[in-house]
């Protein structure tokens, strides 16, 4: 993915990492609390949908002033 | 910054809240403020070897606190610069003494009785009761981080609990930077620290061995006007926004460098 000559910055993936525990420590969440969440979310889910167990995603993220959750879910068959 | 009785913190411990609070004060007292640096970490004192005021500590804070002397006599008074007073922290007692009114009372007659212009309380590592205690008497703070991912994430931390106690002037200090990592990608560049914490800056400080050479000696680098650019300019030049003034930020080229080579073989500075 990365050229022979250019190796990744290692200050992006500490960027990215500190995005990450910020946006959960300011939520007091722990990352392991999230997986929790995620679980009996796609449980709820799975009542009304037939989701897949993989491909979904969920995790808090700092919008401007504004913690958001957002969990991405997709749903087989809906389609038509 | 309008705040009189400015917290310096952190956070974490070892980023540079008792070399910031000396060098700023200093700076400060220099400008023409009558300034007062206040330790408040108590059981592990330093500002007083920091600015080598360590053989004129007669009372401390906790003495100021429980009676055992009046305010004025705590008041250590700096050999370099007339305008300028420590106030140290206890060595031996306890921290059971501390208490946030007491600490407010203290800071308010130093700005309101002992006529300071400005307060700077150098606050206890961690987010316990002395961070508490020394965040109660202030009005405003400086946040000091290195570009490394304990000190952010625990600035970020800091900057929660102060908004929570409703301390609206908050300013960041970016210190230990280093200009060459930063050029390869290996170290945060100011703005991504500023962008992750969402605070305003007011100073960026390269890493400077000056800085641990002169407190080898007890003698605030802001003092040393021979410096040129370096963590002494930096404190400096944190001392003149502080008071408001407008200083720019000088270019970080990395020390040594290809152009700093090339400036020593045409015979510049």
């Amino acid at each position: 993915m990365f050229g022979i000559f250019r190796r990744r910055k290692s200050k992006d993936e500490l960027k990215e990492r500190l995005k990450l525990v910020l946006s959960y420590d300011r939520a007091k969440l722990s990352p392991g609390n999230v997986e929790q969440l995620k679980k009996e979310l796609l449980g709820v889910i799975q009542k009304y949908f037939p989701a897949g167990e993989s491909d979904y995603d969920v995790r808090v993220e700092q919008q401007g002033e504004r913690m958001i959750l957002i969990a991405n879910l997709p749903v087989k068959g809906s389609a038509g | 910054m309008n705040a009189k009785a400015i917290l310096v913190t952190s956070g974490k411990g070892g980023v540079g809240k008792t070399t910031t609070t000396a060098n700023v004060g200093a700076a400060l007292a220099r400008l023409g403020e009558k300034v007062c640096v206040v330790d408040t970490d108590v059981g592990l004192r330093n500002l007083d070897v920091v600015m080598g005021l360590e053989g004129r500590v007669v009372y401390d804070l906790i003495d100021v606190f429980e009676g055992r002397c009046k305010l004025k006599q705590a008041l250590i008074r700096d050999k370099r610069v007339d305008s300028l007073y420590l106030l140290a922290a206890s060595q031996t007692r306890d921290k059971s003494a501390l208490s946030e009114s007491r600490m407010q009372e203290t800071v308010r007659l130093l700005l309101e009785e002992e006529g300071f212009d400005r307060v700077l309380i150098d606050s206890p590592a961690g987010i316990e009761s002395g961070f508490q205690t020394a965040a109660s008497a202030a009005d405003g703070a400086v946040v000091v981080v290195n570009p490394e991912v304990s000190s952010v994430r625990d600035a970020d931390r800091i900057i929660g609990l102060l908004e929570a106690r409703e301390i609206s002037e908050v300013r960041l200090i970016i210190n230990r930077l280093r200009p060459d990592m930063v050029k390869r990608g290996d170290m945060l560049e100011v703005e991504d620290v500023l962008e992750i914490l969402g605070v305003k800056l007011i100073g960026i400080v390269p890493e400077d061995e000056r800085i641990l050479v002169s407190t080898n000696i007890g003698n605030p680098a802001s003092l040393d006007d021979n410096t040129k650019l370096g963590a002494g300019t930096a404190f400096r030049d944190i001392a003149k926004r502080i008071r408001g003034d407008d200083v720019p930020y000088p270019s970080l080229e990395p020390q040594g460098g290809f152009l700093a080579g090339l400036r020593r073989l045409f015979g510049g500075a």
